[in-house]
């Protein structure tokens, strides 16, 4: 057998294996990177580790939230910190109805109700936490404690009381992951309020920075412009404050302007979110509607049926 | 036999520990300081009981840490084998180094297996982190007399207590 004679000498015997095995391991690893860059396997693992995992993770939000709690216990009695939980769950809703009802009122004015307002005034949300999980500096991610059991699916909208967080980017059954708008790979199509001025607003990996590129350099963006979505892309519905621009300078090619923002949410606080239920609607052409009344023959209908269908899904966008 | 089984659960528990002190969250401004906590106990280990710790191991530790922390599954794999592979060819030197001279070893450990992150990272297409990148591996070097101390105190208490 190998393994007593590799014992016997340990420092050189096992170099040539030693080695072997670590570009076994490596090539491995980096198969397995590739086939997840492209086919998002991480997260099918994820969701079937999930009964494993996600006790692990509230695990890891548990000292935290020990000291938290802690904390609170030593300010103040135990049913002052409830009552003051419920009532603060109620101004982030109040307060994100009333940011919501602004940017409503300001586009109305603006864009003479060209925006179908039954959808606008309509908000369905879902109150979450966050778990105070640290996902690693690569990503600016926030871990939720919803999941798919609790009705939330990949591109929901996370909004706090101040403005857009994210969106949901992977679903486990009781917990999910959104990606803030600080990451450097989202981006949100956005709309300088004052100006009307459209752009796109990427992260930029730091948590206190959006930047908005490709801006023209005779356009009117000023410091101190508040952007909020514009609705274009149909991800993020439009009105949700996103930030304040805080510089604007050209961008190293010197073509195009460049605006540097703060996000207006808090994304570096632990706590309480919303995330948005009525997505908007998708692009694409309308569904087929049902079939409504009664038909003259299935030979008729075949022949008619698709025109006032198509013109009533028209109708009601 | 039941020594063997002690050895097991601290090595177990040890790695499991790690883990979860990576998912640990830390106020804002010390993220970036958060040391590789898996790393430094892998280090241990290889050190320690080379015959516990191999490759495959370190790849099945990484693999774990990327299926909780969840940013490219194999990163880590790829991270905590490679630095694994390293240990273990040049253990015969680290471990009769001085303590000083062991966190430095630790220190350029950690920085390599921060390049290789970065070289991982932008294969992936992400834009280039910022340089606070870089200070990680400080920390962990810092760090490191104490993880060691730590494993080292709690292995000769329970031999110890069985003796």
């Amino acid at each position: 057998m190998a393994l007593p004679h590799k014992e016997s000498s340990p420092i050189f015997a096992d170099a040539a294996a030693g080695t072997l095995r670590l570009i076994f391991y490596l090539a491995l690893a980096c198969v397995l990177m590739v086939l997840d860059h492209r086919n998002g396997w991480l997260q099918r693992a994820r969701y079937a580790a999930s009964m494993a995992v996600e006790p692990i993770y509230r695990a890891a939000a548990w000292p935290g939230e020990a000291a938290r709690n802690l904390r609170t216990a030593f300010t103040g009695h135990r049913d002052l910190v409830n009552e003051n939980r419920h009532l603060r769950e109620a101004l982030l809703l109040a307060q994100a109805r009333l940011n919501r009802m602004n940017a409503v009122a300001e586009q109305n004015t603006r864009l003479k109700q060209l925006l179908d307002t039954r959808r606008m005034l309509g908000m369905d949300v879902q109150l979450a936490r966050l778990i105070d999980v640290d996902l690693g500096p690569a990503r600016n991610r926030v871990m939720i404690d919803a999941g798919a059991r609790e009705g939330v699916h990949t591109g929901q909208v996370v909004i706090d009381a101040h403005g857009v967080m994210g969106q949901i980017v992977e679903v486990l059954p009781h917990t999910s992951v959104a990606l803030l708008i600080t990451d450097g790979n989202h981006s949100i199509p956005v709309v300088d309020e004052r100006s009307g001025l459209r752009g796109v607003a990427h992260g930029t990996g730091a948590p206190d920075r959006l930047v908005v590129s490709d801006i023209p350099l005779s356009a009117d963006v000023k410091v101190g412009d508040r952007i909020s979505t514009s609705g274009l892309g149909g991800r993020f519905p439009a009105g949700f404050p996103v930030g304040t621009i805080t510089k604007v300078g050209p961008d190293p090619s010197g073509m195009f302007a460049q605006a540097g923002a703060r996000p207006a949410a808090d994304l570096a606080r632990s706590g309480e979110v919303l995330l948005l239920r009525d997505q908007p609607e998708p692009v694409g052409p309308p569904k087929e509607a049902p079939e409504v009344g009664p038909l003259a023959s299935p030979a008729a209908s075949d022949s008619t049926n698709s025109p006032p269908a198509h013109a009533r899904a028209v109708t009601q966008r | 036999m039941n020594r063997q089984r002690t050895q097991f659960w601290i090595f177990t528990g040890s790695i499991i520990v790690s883990l979860m002190l990576m998912l640990m969250p830390l106020p804002q401004a010390l993220t970036p300081l958060k040391p590789y906590w898996p790393a430094l106990v892998l280090i241990y280990w290889s050190l320690e009981a080379p015959d516990r710790t191999s490759i495959g191991l370190a790849f099945l530790v990484g693999l774990a840490a990327d299926l909780l922390d969840g940013a490219l599954l194999g990163e880590q794999a790829l991270r905590l084998a490679a630095l694994t592979f390293i240990v273990l060819r040049f253990r015969a030197r680290l471990r009769f180094f001085p303590m000083w001279q062991q966190a430095l070893a630790v220190l350029v450990l950690l920085l390599n297996d921060r390049i290789l992150l970065l070289l991982v990272r932008l294969f992936a297409g992400d834009p280039r982190p910022p340089s606070s990148f870089w200070l990680a591996p400080f920390t962990g070097t810092i760090a490191w007399p104490f993880v060691f101390l730590l494993i080292d105190d709690v292995r000769a208490r329970l031999r110890a207590k069985e003796a």
